[in-house]
């Protein structure tokens, strides 16, 4: 089996988020960029399929050469090679449409990508993908088994849950749940030395649309000074009357 | 030319967020200068719709579809948008519709923007008021397709009435094999509980509550509030609570009218998550957790005396305001 696991490369959870250049851009100052934790679940579950099924295990990204790290760690991690799709991602339209290219190109069987990144929360590249290249698709996914050319997965629905049977080629946008937390690898020294000599393929893009275009963006206003009270009854009061929420 | 709005039920009923997606619908309606046109699968009864501004309800009665098939579904969708001549399209932040969104953009070559909070500025330039960075910052964004879909953030509009009738018909889509190449085989559902996708009130606790065996006391405030129970990465981390729990910007965000936190700290991650809710309330007994200053009201004590007493004055509150 040929796996590929698309990895956004993404500010850490604990970021500061601020704007530059009039609020038009994101500030990369002082950001620690990690590998987005959707897509961590999934590259973890990856490389359960390749030790104990003997799948291969390609990771991509779409992005700069700054993204690089990123895509070294995953190697660390245990990915056999990495791809770079050496452009900027505008939207996810045109990233989807770069990875279905990665994807035709490498004739991968399943594709696991994160549900959703957790910078621009757009949520749409996984089931895209799976559209432009004709596979199966299965959203919020948090269990996947692979059998042969079956597969069977759980997804998460709204209050519940959902087991759905399908087949290869299959795309998946996963989650937390996926994987168990303690399963999350740290690269050890040695994935380190050897992510170092594992190919790291620079490839052009392919010609895409556009179709949504961010001009710019905002911060949410400051919050007011909180009311602190030191009985029940006057907190029922304020939610009834005040917050209007009771 | 209509604005085509996806309105989900669940078992035949429609469910609210759908109406607060007729209500948004109605507004571009307007500032287009056209009507809302509502696409239903197998609801029972869809008059209500009329009360938020749909004045058309394509109704679509297939056994098949019983069960949620993005694919299908997707289909559904996008052929009433073809015979309609929809320019835009509004869905809801459900489960089931982001899970179809990108399908249905994919098939219509539209641009997609989910989590959007406003109606676009004006009509000449389409561009939407959107929530990133898990609600740390808003980004504003130009839809450049001739068909446009619009994701509608939860709580995020609310319910507008706009009575209007609406006339109901009968829609039929052609339906593929492909449309049925994933089998469901079984789904596992609360029934007797409120989920955090839909709850107008979230009771949420943290590794303050010490062990999974004192949730009991959460549950009995979320059940008096008939609200949905939720909990901190900590808590899922240790399996105290199920990851289904788990609110924050790798679990679920929460954009309800009340969140209360129960002995939760308030890690940055979390207060992402919880951002869009309207009104949050902490209960800690540190006065310097960060959530403090996220919260509109607190109570600084311990929570295994406030919670029980909070609980039994909320029954006589709503004894009396019964």
């Amino acid at each position: 089996m040929k796996i590929l696991v698309c990895i956004s490369h993404v500010p850490d959870t604990t970021s500061k988020i601020n704007f530059t250049d009039g609020d038009t851009k994101f500030d990369t100052n002082g950001v620690q960029f990690v590998i987005n934790p959707n897509d961590e679940f999934g590259l973890t579950r990856a490389m359960w399929f390749k030790e104990k099924q003997g799948a291969t295990v390609h990771v991509v990204n779409v992005g700069g050469p700054e993204t690089e790290p990123t895509l070294r760690k995953a190697l660390a991690i245990g990915a056999d090679e990495a791809i770079r799709v050496n452009t900027t991602a505008t939207d996810g339209f045109f990233v989807a449409k770069q990875l279905a290219n990665v994807v035709k190109e490498g004739g991968y069987d399943l594709v696991i990508a994160g549900r959703e990144s957790i910078d621009y929360n757009g949520g749409m590249v996984p089931g895209m993908l799976a559209k432009l290249t004709g596979a199966n698709f299965v959203n919020t996914c948090i269990s996947l088994e692979v059998d042969g050319d079956k597969a069977t997965a759980i997804r998460e629905i709204d209050g519940g849950k959902e087991t759905l049977k399908t087949s290869l080629p299959l795309v998946i946008g996963c989650q937390k749940g996926l994987v168990e937390e303690s399963d999350l690898r740290i690269p050890n020294m040695r994935g380190i030395m050897q992510a170092r000599t594992k190919p790291l393929n620079v490839k052009e893009p392919v010609e895409a649309n556009t179709e949504t275009k961010t001009l710019a963006f905002e911060k949410p206003a400051p919050k007011g000074a909180i009311k602190l009270v030191d009985n029940v009854d006057e907190l029922i009061n304020l939610l009834h009357n005040e917050a209007k929420v009771i | 030319m209509s604005v085509l709005v996806y309105t989900e039920s669940e078992e035949g009923k429609i469910k609210k967020i759908a109406l607060e997606a007729v209500s948004y619908a109605k507004g571009i309606a307007d500032q287009m200068g056209t009507t809302v046109t509502a696409v239903s699968i197998n609801a029972n009864e869809t008059s209500e719709l009329g009360n938020y501004g749909a004045t058309k309800v394509l109704q679509v009665s297939n056994d098949k579809l019983n069960k949620f098939n993005g694919e299908a579904y997707a289909d559904v969708i996008g052929q009433a948008a073809k015979s309609e001549g929809a320019k835009v399209i509004v869905l809801t932040a459900s489960a089931n519709s982001k899970f179809l969104a990108p399908t249905l953009a994919v098939n219509l070559e539209a641009g997609y923007v989910p989590n959007v909070i406003a109606l676009p500025e004006s009509n000449t330039q389409f561009k939407v008021k959107h929530s990133v960075f898990t609600n740390k910052a808003f980004a504003f964004t130009e839809i450049n397709t001739d068909i446009k879909i619009i994701g509608l953030g939860k709580n995020s509009f609310g319910l507008k009435e706009n009575k209007t009738s609406a006339t109901s018909e009968a829609f039929s889509a052609n339906l593929d094999a492909h449309d049925f190449d994933m089998e469901i085989v079984s789904v596992d559902k609360a029934t007797d509980q409120v989920t955090i996708a839909d709850a107008e009130i979230v009771v949420s606790a943290g590794r303050g509550l010490k062990g999974p065996e004192n949730w009991g006391m959460i549950e009995d405030l979320a059940n008096t509030l008939g609200a949905a129970t939720a909990c901190s990465k900590p808590v899922s981390d240790m399996g105290w609570r199920p990851h289904s729990e788990h609110v924050g910007q790798t679990g679920k965000p929460v954009a309800s009218n009340l969140y209360i936190a129960i002995g939760i700290s308030g890690a940055i991650q979390h207060l992402a998550g919880i951002n869009a809710s309207k009104v949050k309330v902490v209960i800690n007994n540190d006065p310097e957790a960060p959530f403090f200053k996220a919260a509109d009201y607190g109570i600084v004590g311990d929570a295994f005396e406030i919670v029980p007493k909070l609980t039994e004055k909320l029954k006589e509150f709503k004894a009396q305001n019964a």
